[in-house]
């Protein structure tokens, strides 16, 4: 079989660093088992929809597999809400074909177009981590490709020690196939959510803490450049699923019908300048002013979950030389750590809109899972220059304090760093080798952390 | 599997670019899905998806454009694995060789021909005789938009879908007395393995999901022609109306 090759220019969401890259897109399933067998040169590393916002699926060295049209779903149990799929099958296509039938994601992440090997690769957590853990807490079992031992299943019991090494695993340590994921019964497609404002730091860790148990969902918008008194204001947006009794007459009807809203596209890169310090401290003022404390407002999923969804590439925001996210979490006890990165943000006026806190629960039982218990903090960052200088910053500020980066978001931290933060490095490299002994697997970002070492 | 409670379909060539796309748009509608092919294993995989995804039936059925002498029978197994006579039937095969190739081998020219043209007719006119017959049904095909008007770039390949878009017109006229539809869908580009790799400009290509979705409510509301996207028809438009004086010179 001969195979097209598409030359295309790669980067992650955060359009940071792009490079050329040689990329397959198989159709069939036949095509994709010749192309990992021999076809494709190596090494090369599996690629989904291109959200993880670093160099997670970028490799300019051999090839990548574009797994997007391995989206086949295999089959459904109603009873259990028990689905099996292919790896490339996405988020928003389980939604739109299940949420009627009365099932929704058990975890998802900020966007929905994302797929179940990605979120498995990347062992993604939504804004019920509190409560549920991470993506990999419902994937009953999984098979994978490995280029040592063939095809596996590997589950939390089966060949648990690759199921450990794959979530999490940022594609290396094989190509996930087939994913087996345990969907959520829901009465409805709406949240219901209640909304309050904290005008500190202090205030919102507080009433997160005694009253996110009795939120699925929880999650703070925190207001970056705000500082000294009223450092860390943040807006609440805490809720769960509505049950088909509280919705509305008119909702009621049909509880599982999402209202119609168009989709915006941004067109063009716009200028570097258009976000600057000024609109960004507009735009946040005013979400904090205009968001007042609400009970138990009724919102669409769509709307609670992916909000920037409704606007298709809007990365092109942060103009040509895009942008990276930092997210950090600190241990519950290192409270001051979080103060101290948000302060130096406030006092730097480089972070964007969309800072997002959460409390994370349990950790789970990927060796490079990303949440532990405690405090995490996501924020965008446009490519300006000092920018590799002002994250070492922030890396040392997390250093300090015990806390640790998430690899779906990062592009530029150091292989010092990154040790440091994950324990269970060794073993995950450890497992690698035993799967992979020839590095046929590689990225951009497994040679910058040395994960394939 | 039983049809006959409601709608169904037939989708001939259902592992082609963009007509898994248009198998689940059915499903999702709530159609009962013939998925019609050569590649058993891939159909198979197809058919578990509709039935997962859609929660509706579905069936594979083997079929092979250029293998005419099969076609008698094609029917009898569609009645037999959906019931019923399906209510309707999408033309989704094509094939389309390097122009070159075509040029210097005629046997690639011959097949270019065969599947696109002579393999569409010879399985649409028993479609169309037995929906004559029962008085309703629809008929759609997807054929190009090289067929409106021919170019150097691919002009073997626009023959034989300029073939069938006269034969699908012929056919809506004739069939239009007994109630039965024909529906000619004229893609542009799609992303689909016949365009991967060009360099073609993005605005211009459609997912095949989106044109699914266009394809099927085309089809669904008994449409004549449709081009998909629809901005296709002003660029085909534009095309068709260059004084060939002056086409014949171009290189488009």
């Amino acid at each position: 079989m001969s195979f097209t090759v598409a030359k295309q220019s790669l980067s992650g969401w955060g359009r940071y660093k792009p490079q050329e890259c040689a990329v397959y897109r198989p159709e069939r399933r036949s095509e994709l088992f010749s192309l990992l067998d021999s076809g494709a040169p190596r090494p090369f590393i599996p690629r989904g929809l291109g959200r993880s916002y670093g160099d997670a699926a970028v490799n300019p060295e051999g090839s990548v597999i574009d797994m997007t049209r391995q989206n086949n779903m295999i089959r459904f149990d109603p009873e259990t809400g028990l689905l099996e799929c292919e790896g490339g099958v996405s988020l928003a296509e389980i939604l739109e074909a299940f949420i009627d039938r009365g099932y929704f994601l058990p975890v998802t992440p900020g966007t929905k177009f994302v797929t179940v090997a990605g979120a498995v690769a990347n062992d993604v957590h939504g804004k019920n981590h509190h409560c549920d853990g991470s993506f990999s807490r419902f994937v009953e079992s999984m098979d994978v490709w490995t280029p040592a031992r063939g095809i596996l299943t590997c589950s939390d019991s089966e060949n648990s020690d690759i199921f450990q090494a794959t979530v999490g695993g940022a594609g290396l340590t094989g190509v996930i196939l087939k994913v087996r994921l345990r969907l959520r019964r829901v009465e409805s497609a709406y949240v219901k959510v209640d909304y309050q404002r904290c005008n500190h730091l202090d205030a919102a860790l507080e009433t997160m803490a005694a009253s996110d148990k009795n939120y699925l969902y929880s999650v703070a918008w925190v207001d970056c450049l705000a500082s000294k008194e009223s450092l860390g204001r943040s807006v609440l947006m805490r809720g769960n699923h509505a049950l088909a009794s509280e919705l509305p007459s008119k909702l009621s009807k049909n509880p599982y019908r999402l209202p119609r809203r168009p989709t915006l596209a941004v067109p063009v890169d716009f200028p570097g300048f258009a976000l600057n310090r000024w609109s960004i401290h507009a735009f946040n003022t005013l979400f904090y002013a205009t968001n007042k404390d609400t009970r138990a407002k009724i919102v669409d999923y769509d709307k609670f979950f992916y909000p920037l969804d409704g606007i298709l590439r809007w990365n092109r925001m942060y103009g040509k030389k895009g942008f990276i996210q930092y997210q950090a979490t600190f241990p519950f006890s290192e409270r001051a750590g979080l103060v101290q990165m948000l302060e130096r943000l406030a006092q730097a006026k480089r972070a964007s809109f969309l800072v997002v806190l959460k409390c994370f629960g349990e950790a789970g039982s990927g060796m490079l899972s990303y949440p532990m218990p405690g405090y995490t903090l996501a924020l965008d960052i446009p490519n300006r220059p000092g920018l590799e200088e002002f994250t070492r910053e922030l890396d040392r500020i997390l250093l300090d304090h015990g806390g640790r980066l998430y690899l779906a978001k990062d592009a530029l931290t150091a292989p010092e760093t990154f040790a440091a933060m994950y324990p269970n490095l060794d073993a995950f490299r450890e497992m690698r080798r035993s799967l992979d002994p020839e590095n046929v697997l590689r990225s951009t970002m497994s040679r910058r952390l040395h994960l394939d070492k | 599997m039983n049809a006959s409670s409601g709608k169904s379909v037939v989708i001939l060539g259902a592992t082609s670019g963009v007509a898994r796309s248009i198998a689940r748009r059915f499903g999702a509608l709530g159609y009962a899905v013939g998925l019609a092919g050569r590649d058993r294993e891939e159909l198979e995989i197809l058919a578990a998806d509709v039935r997962a995804r859609c929660a509706v039936a579905c069936a594979i059925l083997p079929f092979d454009a250029t293998a005419f002498e099969t076609h008698a029978d094609f029917l009898d197994q569609c009645a037999q694995v959906l019931g019923e006579l399906p209510g309707g039937v999408v033309l989704c095969f094509g094939y389309m060789a390097d122009q070159a190739l075509a040029q210097k081998d005629f046997e690639v020219a011959r097949r270019t021909i065969d599947t696109n043209l002579t393999g569409a007719i010879s399985i649409l006119e028993r479609f169309a005789a037995a929906y004559e017959a029962r008085g309703n049904g629809f008929i759609a095909a997807l054929t190009s938009v090289a067929g409106d008007r021919g170019r150097k770039m691919n002009y073997i390949y626009g023959a034989a879908k300029a073939g069938l878009t006269a034969y699908l017109q012929g056919l809506r006229n004739r069939l239009h007395a007994s109630g039965v539809r024909v529906t000619t869908i004229k893609p542009g580009f799609m992303d689909t393995p016949m365009t991967y790799g060009m360099s073609l400009p993005g605005p211009l290509i459609a997912s095949p999901e989106a044109a699914a979705k266009a394809m099927v409510d085309k089809i669904t509301r008994g449409k004549d022609t449709a081009y998909v996207p629809f901005f296709w028809r002003y660029i085909m438009w534009i095309i068709k109306s260059i004084p060939e004086r002056q086409f014949k010179k171009m290189s488009v």
